[in-house]
């Protein structure tokens, strides 16, 4: 993993103003879910325009020129069109088209089965460009307005910029799952509003996660109390500090910006992960772990190392 | 306690209520349960039980009422006797 980037709409929706509009305390709203704001995307701030800006910030970190990369994968569950999907028009944006480019039309583990693939991928295509962006805010605010979903939703994008040469983290190992039996469960639709049965969500990402964490750690003889950090699909606070809690770990080991994004679907993990670097407080060698679970269900861990 | 017994008091001890449910009534209408305490109330009956639910198997409905987990809790035990 060589660069991290990440773009924020300036659109600031704080609780007291959609506590409003749902009819609820705005503390219920933080209680729910640990948010306390997220940001909402301008028209003009498309998917594709959000993983542009995402893209170029993760370039511009490390001084990578866009010539260097031989392919971008680009995820989004929430793309304004049913096709072509943003990926080519983010190669373009950033000038290298003719570069192959593949949407994965994953919600919330995207970015992961992005990162995961791109490891495998970059020694054939060299350096890999991995962007996930969400627009969630609308479908998660369209009518009729559910408080679960509508509480939880923010706009923006990450980027991961992956290659066989060196960087901040190297990955070791990852491990990915889907099963449609719960397909209806977290769907969203060509048309309408986001649909999640809360309970069936929460039963299951309360089991995978922490399951595919120890997956990937065991197969690397690694423990929990091994890992430095945990990096989670940034869901729900609750969430997050049930997986820390069954893991035995310390919630300070789970780098979180739930309180001030929300739930930014695909984005999130690596949202979270372009702030975390920035300040992390790591060794060569230490161990780091990404884990995440979404519509699908689709589920994973990935397994790095401090450089 | 028999089985019953067990289960409510697992509930009742999640749920932080004073009072035990019906056995029929839904948890999840009265309040005992939304989704992150259905969630710790598996992992109880787990220990308790001394089972594992096969992740396949973990659909809401099934842990809708004291009534609904006793049944549930009750296919595994037998699973994990016949076993």
């Amino acid at each position: 993993m060589i660069s991290f980037g990440r773009y924020l709409p300036e659109r600031v929706l704080g609780n007291e103003e959609l506590a409003k509009r749902i009819g609820c305390e705005p503390d219920w709203i933080e209680t729910m879910s640990g948010i306390a704001e997220r940001r909402i995307a301008e028209p003009e701030e498309t998917v594709a325009m959000m993983a542009t800006r995402a893209a170029e910030d993760c370039l511009k970190r490390e001084g990578v020129k866009p010539a260097d990369i031989g392919m971008v994968i680009v995820s989004s569950g929430s793309s304004e069109r049913r096709f072509p999907g943003p990926a080519a028009e983010v190669a373009n944006a950033i000038g290298i088209p003719g570069v192959p480019a593949i949407d994965l039309p994953m919600a919330s583990a995207g970015s992961l089965f992005g990162m995961a693939m791109a490891a495998r991928l970059a020694p054939a295509f060299g350096r890999v460009l991995v962007v996930a962006a969400e627009r969630m805010s609308g479908p998660a605010l369209a009518e009729p307005l559910n408080s679960d979903v509508a509480i939880l939703f923010g706009d923006g994008a990450g980027a991961c910029l992956i290659g066989e040469d060196g960087g901040k983290l190297d990955i070791v190992d990852s491990a990915l799952h889907s099963d449609g039996t719960w397909a209806k469960d977290l769907r969203l639709e060509f048309s309408g509003a986001v649909h999640m049965n809360g309970r069936a969500v929460i039963m299951q990402a309360s089991r995978k996660v922490p399951g595919v964490i120890g997956e990937v750690l065991a197969r690397n003889k690694l423990t929990a109390q091994d890992v430095r950090y945990f990096l989670l699909h940034q869901a729900n606070q609750n969430l997050i500090d049930r997986v820390a809690r069954v893991l035995g770990v310390g919630s300070e080991r789970f780098p979180s910006n739930i309180r001030r994004y929300g739930n930014t679907s695909s984005a999130s993990v690596l949202i979270a992960a372009s702030e975390w670097i920035e300040t992390a407080d790591l060794r060569p060698g230490d161990p780091v772990c990404f884990a995440v679970f979404g519509a699908g269900f689709h589920w994973g861990a990935l397994l790095a190392r401090k450089t | 306690m028999n089985k019953r017994e067990r289960i409510t008091a697992i509930v009742v001890r999640i749920s932080n209520k004073p009072t035990e449910p019906d056995p029929e009534e839904s948890l999840f209408d009265a309040g005992y349960l939304d989704s992150f305490a259905l969630a710790d109330m598996v992992g109880e009956l787990e220990k308790e039980f001394q089972i594992r639910i096969p992740d396949s198997e973990l659909n809401p409905r099934r842990f809708e009422s004291i009534a609904r987990i006793e049944e549930t809790v009750g296919k595994y035990m037998a699973g994990a006797h016949a076993a």
